[in-house]
């Protein structure tokens, strides 16, 4: 399973990749084709199509030791354009 | 005196409510401009947009429940479910309009659950608006969070070896949940299956009832 990043960004406007996933590591649970960017569609803005993909993230990743349970899982919907190859694992 | 308010109860025994006598927000106020001025031009009729708010009013869980049910009944609709809940759910006659499905379905190895961090997301178009508490600050944050804690506050107690999905809605899909079907139901018609899917089961938040 391909393994990415949520970039670690803070643009300011519309943005739909949540704060708290920023900077953490997944792994693709499926493509969902393409859609209009919503931080164009936002501004009633000409919208070109982008590749959206559900991501899953185990919840120990998000949360370290604070985590109910580290083999729970949170998937969510992140546009390609806010992701990047995870670095190898150490 | 029907007047007197003094014991603040109505006859049925009901707060009395203050009149709605507020100045409009900023963004009502906006949506009346924009409303007016689409009749203005010929856009949208006051018609439309009134029968746009009953066709929304009129959908409700009970739709999710028949897609649920059928599920359960039916192993080829199951399947095509699992593979395009939006397809399969027009095909089962449901006009969902744009609404892009997923269906994500609990075993007794998995429990799924559903929430949109960044609003209010919900599959609208099939079961109907959201229940106040979707939409709140403490469901968002807390069910990315702390999945359990929230499912107990909803009566939902799941052992340690269950994994717990959380489904952030956070673009274009919308989810709904397909709950684990209860024991004892195997002679069950779908339409008496459907009243066992509950709006809270199809979230996430709660199981199925038990005949």
């Amino acid at each position: 399973m391909q393994r990415v990043r949520v970039k670690s960004l803070m643009p300011p406007g519309h943005v739909r990749t949540p704060h708290y996933l920023r900077g953490k590591i997944g792994t693709v649970e499926r493509q969902l084709g393409s859609f209009p960017n919503p931080e164009n569609l936002a501004y009633g803005q000409p919208a070109p199509a982008k590749p959206l993909l559900r991501v899953r993230f185990t919840m120990a990743d998000l949360w370290g030791d604070a985590t109910e349970n580290p083999n729970d899982t949170l998937d969510a919907e992140i546009y390609e354009h806010w992701l990047e190859p995870a670095p190898d694992a150490t | 005196m029907p007047h007197d308010h003094h014991n603040h109860l109505s006859p049925s025994g009901h707060p009395y409510r203050a009149d709605n006598d507020t100045d409009l927000s900023y963004w009502q106020t906006m949506e009346i401009a924009v409303r007016e001025l689409l009749i203005e031009k010929g856009i949208t009729t006051a018609q439309d947009v009134a029968n746009q708010i009953e066709t929304m009013d009129s959908r409700t869980p009970a739709n999710g429940a028949q897609v649920v049910a059928h599920a359960w009944s039916d192993p080829v609709f199951h399947a095509e479910l699992m593979r395009d809940a939006s397809a399969a759910t027009r095909e089962m006659g449901f006009d969902i309009g744009p609404l892009r499905l997923i269906a994500v379905e609990n075993t007794p190895q998995v429990h799924n659950m559903i929430v949109c961090t960044l609003c209010s997301c919900y599959p609208r178009n099939l079961l109907g608006l959201p229940p106040d508490w979707y939409k709140s600050r403490a469901y968002r944050s807390r069910t990315v969070r702390e999945p359990r804690t929230v499912l107990s506050e909803f009566g939902v107690t799941l052992p340690d070896a269950t994994t717990v999905r959380v489904h952030d809605s956070t673009a274009d899909m919308r989810y709904i949940v397909i709950p684990n079907r209860p024991e004892g139901t195997d002679n069950m018609s779908q339409s008496d299956l459907a009243k066992l899917v509950t709006r809270d089961s199809m979230i996430g938040t709660g199981l199925a009832k038990r005949p």
